[in-house]
């Protein structure tokens, strides 16, 4: 771990080690691994895209790099804004809390599980700056307005309660919301899927945009590859919950190595 | 006083056990403490919590007051007090300032306490996050942590509506600058007087089984923002008995369809008036 000490900006921000993770029966240790051996490093500034098929551990990978899921092998290791590396399943569940609202972002599939339904657009962007200790009304509702317009939101609708939005409305306003407080790292778990395909290649054009302005650290969980191909500067395929081929993804795309990905890239229709 | 019963109506174990949890509470300012709750000779909602703790700390000298919305002479507060002369003996008052406990339902009693007096209130919702949250696992992580960012967004809310924060009883206060605490149902009215109060306060939820507590000198503010600070709400009444414009005042419906307007709390309006009398003479 020496070598995370130094940081010249080149040094990884996350690094996943070994990862496994099974989902034991109640009462008995043989259960089915959806995990195995997942290594991975996530770069300042790299989208990296996680392909697969349905039931190929994306998610499980996915929430378990954001600490909601412990796993039953190997570790996490972040590196705080401040230069500090912290085992994210090793360290109290207090400071996992503070890093998933301050540091990082998570972007539910469903904008409901993400989004607190009842109050309006403006207090959902603006609970994680109340929960940092922001306790000025007029600030607040500034900001809120600020990226209510970033994520071309109608600003109007400021005081609409999430449940008048339209599908991708709501996952605008989940973006505005995760994204309020600056965080390094996003995680995304299938961000476009269930929207139609005029209102997601406008999403998507969004968060290619806030990624490189804000110069975020993401990774985006997609069964779609066209999703990776726009998004993503790496792409990793996962298969029956082992990562099969990794890379740049224009080469994993053009040209991939594992027959599995090859079946994969050959499955997309065209239209 | 009826034979039969113990002293105080609870069995010594329970007692003993109400006092443990009553110590950790003051200790914790705020904090929610789990308790036992013992089935009571009433409903729940009419104040089981809330006689428990009297029944554990009351005392054979102690002299015991029970008010309901301000006023001795309600149902609830009438057979309260009843029920603890029965059960204990204890003289009872209806003076604020002969009691050495008070309890009370949904108000404070306007006359300053001082030293050496316990108010117990009622409680009938103890989680202050409870409409925002209503999962007991993750209200008690957000306690823990004291993750409080929930709480200002009910009040966001409030003031992107109504343009002020609309919550006129039930007010939260944190206290000494750590727990959230539900004050139980008091007007926000008398939220100023928990802070500082020199008397000791004590909560009781009898169907929730929880306890808190807030010990004399506690800073205690109610949560606001910094451009919409707390403030009360004026009434902008006189009592029609006693003439005070600065007590907290109850509408009364008249027959002939008009309101009147009198101090919630009877024994300062009664004293109020006695004063007048006393300058009259």
């Amino acid at each position: 771990m020496n070598e995370w000490i130094q940081d010249d900006g080149t040094l990884p921000i996350l690094v996943a080690q070994d990862l496994g993770h099974r989902f034991d029966r109640p009462g008995s240790t043989d259960g089915h691994w959806a995990l195995r051996d997942a290594s991975l490093a996530l770069y300042p500034g790299e989208v990296l895209a996680i392909v697969g098929e349905s039931g190929s551990g994306k998610s499980t990978l996915l929430r378990t790099l954001a600490g909601r899921l412990t796993p039953t092998q190997g570790r996490v290791l972040y590196r705080e804004r401040s230069g500090r590396v912290v085992d994210v399943h090793a360290c109290a569940e207090r400071e996992r809390r503070v890093l998933a609202r301050t540091e990082w972002g998570f972007v539910e599939q469903h904008a409901h599980e993400g989004l607190r339904m009842a109050v309006s657009a403006g207090a959902n962007i603006g609970e994680r700056l109340m929960g940092r200790g922001e306790r000025h009304y007029g600030r607040l509702r500034e900001t809120a307005e600020r990226w209510m317009a970033r994520v071309e939101l109608d600003t109007a609708r400021i005081d609409d309660v999430p449940r008048a939005f339209s599908g991708g409305m709501r996952q605008r306003l989940q973006i505005a919301r995760n994204l309020v407080t600056c965080p390094r790292l996003v995680l995304m778990d299938e961000p476009t899927s269930g929207l139609d395909v005029s209102v997601q290649a406008r999403l998507l054009d969004l968060i290619r945009l806030l990624v490189g302005r804000l110069h975020l650290s993401a990774i985006v969980v997609t069964h779609d590859l066209g999703v990776a191909r726009l998004l993503a500067h790496r792409t990793l395929v996962m298969r029956q919950g082992r990562i099969v081929e990794q890379g740049l993804t224009d080469r994993v795309f053009d040209d991939p190595q594992h027959p599995y990905t090859q079946l994969l890239v050959a499955s997309v229709v065209n239209a | 006083m009826t034979a039969g019963y113990n002293f105080a109506y609870l069995d010594e174990g329970t007692k003993r056990m109400i006092r443990r949890a009553l110590l950790k509470a003051v200790a914790v300012p705020g904090h929610q403490v789990p308790f036992g709750s013992r089935e009571m000779p009433l409903a729940y909602g009419w104040g089981t919590g809330g006689i428990q703790v009297t029944a554990a700390v009351i005392g054979a000298a102690d002299v015991l007051k029970v008010i309901d919305q301000g006023s001795d002479d309600t149902t609830n507060a009438v057979n309260i007090r009843r029920f603890f002369a029965r059960t204990t003996g204890v003289a009872t008052t209806e003076r604020t300032a002969e009691a050495s406990i008070i309890q009370t339902r949904h108000r404070i009693p306007e006359r300053p306490l001082v030293e050496g007096q316990i108010l117990v209130y009622q409680v009938p919702q103890p989680e202050p996050l409870y409409k925002l949250e209503p999962r007991r696992t993750e209200t008690r992580k957000l306690h823990g942590f004291a993750e409080y960012g929930l709480m200002n967004v009910k009040l966001y809310e409030d003031i992107a509506q109504w343009g002020r924060i609309d919550v006129s009883y039930d007010y939260p206060v944190r206290v000494h600058g750590r727990h959230v605490m539900s004050p139980s149902p008091i007007p926000a009215f008398d939220n100023p007087k928990m802070h500082q109060m020199p008397a000791l306060q004590l909560f009781g939820a009898g169907r929730e089984k929880r306890l808190y507590a807030i010990p004399p000198y506690t800073d205690v503010h109610s949560l606001d923002f910094e451009d919409h600070p707390f403030r009360i709400e004026p009434q902008g009444h006189a009592c029609v008995l006693c003439g005070c414009t600065t007590s907290f005042k109850d509408e009364v419906p008249m027959d002939d369809g008009s309101t009147q307007w009198t101090c919630s709390d009877t024994d300062h309006c009664r004293s109020v008036q006695a004063g007048h009398e006393a300058e009259a003479v």
